[in-house]
């Protein structure tokens, strides 16, 4: 067979045929989703914060804390095996909180264990966090440069 | 010697051997959907007692073939040949099997159409005399294949409708001369080319591999003068539910009717509740729904005639993020009782 017998003209021709037949995602649905899985997450973080607000001495301190436990939470729920069902249900809801950045690497620590500790974990816990690391070092870099240059501190 | 070819494409086998013995060893998630009750053994635990994915779907692998042997009555010495396949880089759960089995190995990979490609290479063996009996194996492990093409198992990613599923299991047959006892035989073999239509979605292998199932069903259909009327039943490997919609629409564009005749694999092999977006796929995908279900289904006697068409998306995770399409294969094998 070749592409004429079926009338498709090209990759884009047949990309356009498979888009027809591919079923639509619900948008509104997986908004939905997202907003209650992100915003479930950002309000246990709310009440964390509370709670470290009227114990630490400055509020710097209390965010500190928090960030802390939610990445202790992300890896507990990593390592319990719910978080990726979390991924599934809420998408981006899941995946942008600090949650999230915990549980790209625990996820990816927890695969390669059993290549070894150093060459396994160690080294492969940044496959998918990495780039969050990297691109976030360089926009602090950036902007920092930008507002020294502009004159602030 | 006599040329055993029809057309261009298709081979005509002279003496048909038969799959005279399967094992379908699946996991809990394939064992607890549709085709469950036609797999010979279910295992509880996905790890199978394994300290990794990688030993347990070698475990599934050997196992699978060492009681596809069990039930043919044979042991490893009664068989000239072991051709096997999987997914993992360097088909290592293949040839680590093939070490412990000790039968002389032919390592293949056609991704998840390495079932047709292991049967049909098999089926050509026996008939030209080359071995007497051929063990085929294939496996494939939701979690080694998940983290080698795609990401750690436990991440946050969120799937969607082309998504599929790899199925976890093992598969294996002996192939022998058809004077050894029942079982389908296979006839007519169609190697297929592979078609690469532009698809740059890793996600979406069904729409990559449709247009490689439909050129070689064309093409056995040319060669061999058939239509899709002269089979009980095509069955795709596993384009699973949006790539059959796909191979179906071009199908249809190329003037062939398939009526009720198509059935998929892939969308076969989970129930709606079980989340798995458009369906299963991975090696063994294919390979147990042939062994399974239309292999029991043919010695019940509801099929006579099968025309079974496994597909694979033949890209590595290196070539789909450096840009390249997927390009898909797909092999077809005729099935029949006498």
């Amino acid at each position: 067979m070749d592409r004429d017998q079926t009338a498709i003209q090209g990759a884009k021709d047949y990309q356009r045929l498979v888009q027809q037949l591919t079923p639509k995602p619900n948008a509104a649905l997986l908004a939905a989703r997202a907003f209650v899985v992100g915003g479930t997450i950002c309000l246990v973080g709310q009440f964390v914060f509370d709670w470290f607000r009227f114990r630490q001495p400055t509020e710097g301190e209390a965010i500190a804390a928090t960030l802390a436990c939610m990445i202790l939470f992300g890896v507990v729920l990593t390592a319990l095996g719910v978080y990726d069902d979390l991924g599934q249900l809420g998408g981006m809801g899941a995946a942008v909180p600090i949650t999230g950045f915990a549980n790209a690497m625990t996820s990816a620590a927890m695969d390669f264990r059993r290549e070894g500790f150093v060459l396994g974990m160690a080294a492969k816990m940044f496959i998918i966090a990495g780039p969050v690391i990297v691109f976030g070092i360089l926009a602090g870099t950036l902007t920092g440069l930008v507002a020294w240059l502009a004159g602030g501190r | 010697m006599a040329v055993q070819r029809l057309g261009q494409y298709t081979v005509q086998l002279s003496r048909p051997p038969r799959i005279t013995a399967a094992f379908t060893l699946m996991g809990p998630r394939e064992g607890a959907g549709p085709l469950g009750s036609y797999f010979d053994g279910i295992v509880d635990d996905y790890m199978w007692g394994e300290t990794s994915a990688e030993k347990a779907e070698r475990k599934y692998l050997e196992q699978a073939a060492r009681r596809a042997l069990q039930a043919a009555g044979l042991t490893e010495h009664d068989v000239d040949c072991f051709i096997a396949g999987d997914l993992l880089n360097q088909i290592v759960s293949s040839t680590f099997s093939a070490r412990s089995l000790g039968i002389p190995y032919l390592g293949v990979f056609a991704a998840c159409a390495t079932s047709a490609l292991a049967l049909g290479l098999a089926a050509m063996l026996v008939d030209g005399g080359f071995a007497r009996r051929v063990l085929v194996a294939t496996a494939s492990h939701y979690q080694a294949v998940e983290r080698q093409y795609r990401y750690p198992i436990e991440l946050n990613i969120q799937r969607g409708a082309t998504n599929q599923y790899t199925a976890t299991g093992g598969a294996a047959a002996v192939v022998a001369p058809p004077e050894e006892g029942a079982g389908p035989r296979i006839t007519r073999i169609t190697f297929g080319r592979v078609v690469d239509w532009g698809v740059t979605n890793a996600n979406d292998m069904g729409s990559a591999m449709a247009p490689a199932a439909c050129d070689t069903l064309m093409r056995h259909f040319q060669d061999t003068n058939t239509t899709p009327g002269d089979y009980d039943l095509i069955l795709t490997g596993d384009l699973a539910k949006v790539g059959s919609k796909v191979f179906r629409a071009l199908v249809d564009r190329a003037g062939v009717t398939l009526g009720g005749k198509h059935m998929d694999g892939g969308a076969s092999m989970y129930t709606p509740e079980q989340w798995s977006g458009a369906g299963a796929s991975g090696s063994v995908c294919s390979m147990a729904v042939i062994l399974g279900y239309v292999y029991k289904e043919m010695a019940r006697g509801r099929f006579r005639r099968v025309l079974v068409l496994p597909t694979g998306c033949l890209h590595s995770p290196t070539t789909w993020q450096q840009g390249d399409s997927c390009p898909g294969i797909s092999h077809a094998l005729v099935l029949e009782n006498d």
